[in-house]
């Protein structure tokens, strides 16, 4: 089967830091694949090749198996890359309207089409299940769960073939969390590719199919979750050495 | 149906109304200034809330209006323009010079300078968004530099002179003696826009009634509409009751004030309905967020700055032509009042919040209290103490306001 996506010999540096070195990594459709590390291990510097947002110095990015190159957020979003950042990315002032299709707006002529875009937005919202009252005020005055939710809708109202998640639960109590967690199985169900980039060892073991853990801009590997433990994966984030006996994946 | 939500009676007045809480205040503010004016010149001669007086506090408002719609753009993306004045005495000078001075000096060139004007403020106002956009250079630097440069080029180009008279048909841009639409395209401008009040509030109704989208209640919706025909009615009626001296001839709306109307209700509805307001204000909310979802950042902020320098352009045209003569002073410091007249109306200097309605009323605002003052006869620098007082006060208003709001 072809990858949805490869990437392969990645490297950025960011004046004299190595902030990738030959970095690679691949996801298959309908597969949730962990990413894991410290902070500034370089996971969210790979994300964000993938995403636009960042060039590479060097490396090849390939989705279904054809090469292509990514230079802006539009290029990723072009083919079917949608990513939900740490930060989320939200303009504050605007509502969740115009956060959901904040640069592909729908017009009539040269006219915001609101209405369209307040009834999708509102239907795309509901898929998540997390409750907002009116999609009307800024988004600053909502809970953490709520801009997620806006954030989230946000990547999944454009048919996202490749999903790239940055801590997604981060903000979230345990019931949102949850709630993350059945979206990602129903995406998966989709046939949808998701990057997991999270903190939690116990979020990325449940959801997560392979793991890949980086460590000072280096791949040390990439793993079954059903193989390992969760020590395997720590040893892996702090030692950077593959666990002995466990194939890579 | 959700649209009864607004009868459950949890919501506050300003909710069913869905107006703007700060443009609300601004609304009533207004009113009490107007109100105490009144009352403080009812015993003399030129009353503050006369035809005349408050014909002319429109034409007074007009060159800050112009260009306020402007600056509130240029200070959502989170910059800001310190040049305004500097560019409209410019262009000014330019359009004066185009027409008067040989072999361009005769009539009919009026509206080349007009046009030559226009197009020289937007070129000014792209070649600072260029720095500040491209290169990084903070607006305040750029435009305070803008401000140096065309004060003095304004009087190196004329060679210190002052450059007039202007050509008649130009003149009626500044509203003087013919500078006003006369009573019958007054009737006509105010049907017109009664009638678009109407139209717009009950198909944009009927249309999101049908969509299954939340509206107002109906009372709210006529209290929102009767306001605004009311308001519509008044103006005209008050434009036709100021007359020619010694004629019963009503004046009308002057063509500055319709100039105004015009720009800021096209701005108004760009801020709201394009994609171009939209970006300026996602630019403004978080201009990280606004690059991950591509919009182009840099060439965004070229536009607004381009469209600053042609408001200002047109303001100095207005300016020259109520004046009939330009001179190399021509618009000093009028950058301070624009972007007072947008902070009072509501716009923060942080970025991502204002609107081109509230900035139109704290430029009336402003301009009330100048007339109103002059009107008692207060000297210059007391009106200067008053109007720092209210800039003051409106900005501690406007902090503590996004402050609750936040909470």
């Amino acid at each position: 089967m072809t990858p949805l996506v490869e990437m392969k010999n990645i490297s950025v540096r960011f004046g004299g830091n190595q902030a990738l070195d030959n970095a690679y990594i691949d996801l298959y459709p309908g597969e949730v694949v962990g990413l894991l590390g410290h902070n500034g291990a370089g996971k969210s510097t790979l994300i964000k090749v993938l995403s636009g947002a960042y060039q590479a110095d060097s490396g090849q990015i390939f989705v279904d198996g054809q090469e292509v190159k990514i230079t802006s957020p539009q290029d990723a979003q072009r083919y079917g890359i949608e990513t939900i950042y740490q930060t989320l990315a939200l303009a504050d002032n605007l509502d969740a309207v115009a956060n959901v299709f904040l640069g592909r707006e729908k017009v009539r002529g040269v006219v915001l089409d609101e209405d369209i875009m307040e009834l999708e937005a509102r239907k795309v919202l509901d898929r998540l299940r997390v409750r907002i009252p009116s999609l009307r005020v800024p988004v600053a005055n909502m809970s953490g769960g709520q801009r997620q939710t806006v954030a989230i809708g946000r990547a999944i109202h454009f048919k996202a073939k490749i999903l790239i998640m940055d801590e997604p639960t981060a903000a979230l109590g345990p019931e949102e969390t949850q709630k993350v967690g059945e979206l990602i199985k129903a995406l998966k169900a989709e046939g949808v590719g998701i990057f997991l980039i999270s903190h939690d060892l116990h979020d990325v073991f449940d959801l997560a199919d392979r793991l890949t853990v980086m460590k000072n801009g280096r791949i040390v590997g990439t793993v079954n979750t059903k193989d390992v433990t969760h020590d395997d994966v720590l040893g892996m984030i702090i030692g950077g050495v593959m666990p002995k006996r466990v194939p890579n994946a | 149906m959700q649209m009864q939500r607004s009868r459950a009676g949890s919501e506050s007045l300003i909710q069913s109304l869905r107006v703007d809480g700060r443009i609300l205040t601004m609304l009533i503010v207004l009113i009490a200034v107007w109100a105490v004016f009144q009352l403080l010149t009812l015993n003399q001669p030129g009353q503050f809330l006369s035809a005349q007086n408050l014909w002319n506090l429109s034409v007074q408002t007009a060159v800050v209006g112009i260009a306020v719609g402007g600056m509130v753009l240029v200070i959502v993306t989170r910059q800001i323009d310190l040049s305004v004045g500097s560019v409209l005495g410019f262009t000014g000078m330019i359009m004066a010079l185009i027409q008067t001075v040989p072999p361009l000096g005769w009539g009919g060139h009026w509206l080349l300078a007009l046009l030559a004007g226009l197009l020289l403020g937007a070129l000014i106002g792209a070649f600072q968004g260029y720095w500040v956009a491209y290169w990084g250079v903070p607006a305040f630097v750029v435009t305070l530099a803008g401000l140096l440069i065309f004060r003095n080029a304004t009087f190196i180009v004329a060679s210190g002179r002052t450059i007039g008279p202007l050509n008649d048909s130009f003149k009626a841009l500044g509203g003087g003696l013919n500078g006003s639409i006369g009573e019958t395209w007054t009737w006509v401008v105010g049907a017109g826009v009664m009638l678009f009040i109407v139209y717009q509030s009950l198909s944009n109704r009927s249309r999101r009634q049908k969509n299954g989208l939340p509206v107002r209640a109906v009372w709210a919706e006529g209290l929102v509409m009767g306001f605004l025909l009311v308001l519509t009615l008044a103006f005209v009626l008050v434009m036709n009751a100021y007359t020619y001296p010694g004629t019963s001839i009503s004046r009308g709306i002057p063509v500055p004030v319709l100039i105004t109307l015009l720009v800021l209700f096209g701005l108004n509805w760009m801020a709201l309905n394009t994609r171009f307001g939209r970006y300026v204000f996602a630019i403004g909310g978080n201009p990280e967020a606004a690059l991950l979802a591509g919009i182009n950042v840099r060439r965004m902020l070229v536009w607004v700055f381009a469209l600053m320098g042609l408001l200002a352009g047109l303001a100095g045209a207005v300016q020259a032509a109520r004046l009939n003569f330009v001179t190399n002073s021509m618009g000093n410091l009028l950058e301070l009042d624009v972007i007072a007249a947008a902070v009072i109306g509501g716009t923060a200097l942080a970025g991502g919040s204002g609107t081109i309605v509230g900035a139109a009323m704290g430029a009336l605002l402003m301009s009330s209290l100048r007339s109103g003052m002059v009107l008692l006869g207060l000297p210059t620098e007391w009106q200067n103490v008053v109007l720092g007082a209210v800039l003051l006060a409106a900005v501690i208003w406007n902090t503590v306001y996004l402050k609750n709001r936040r909470s």
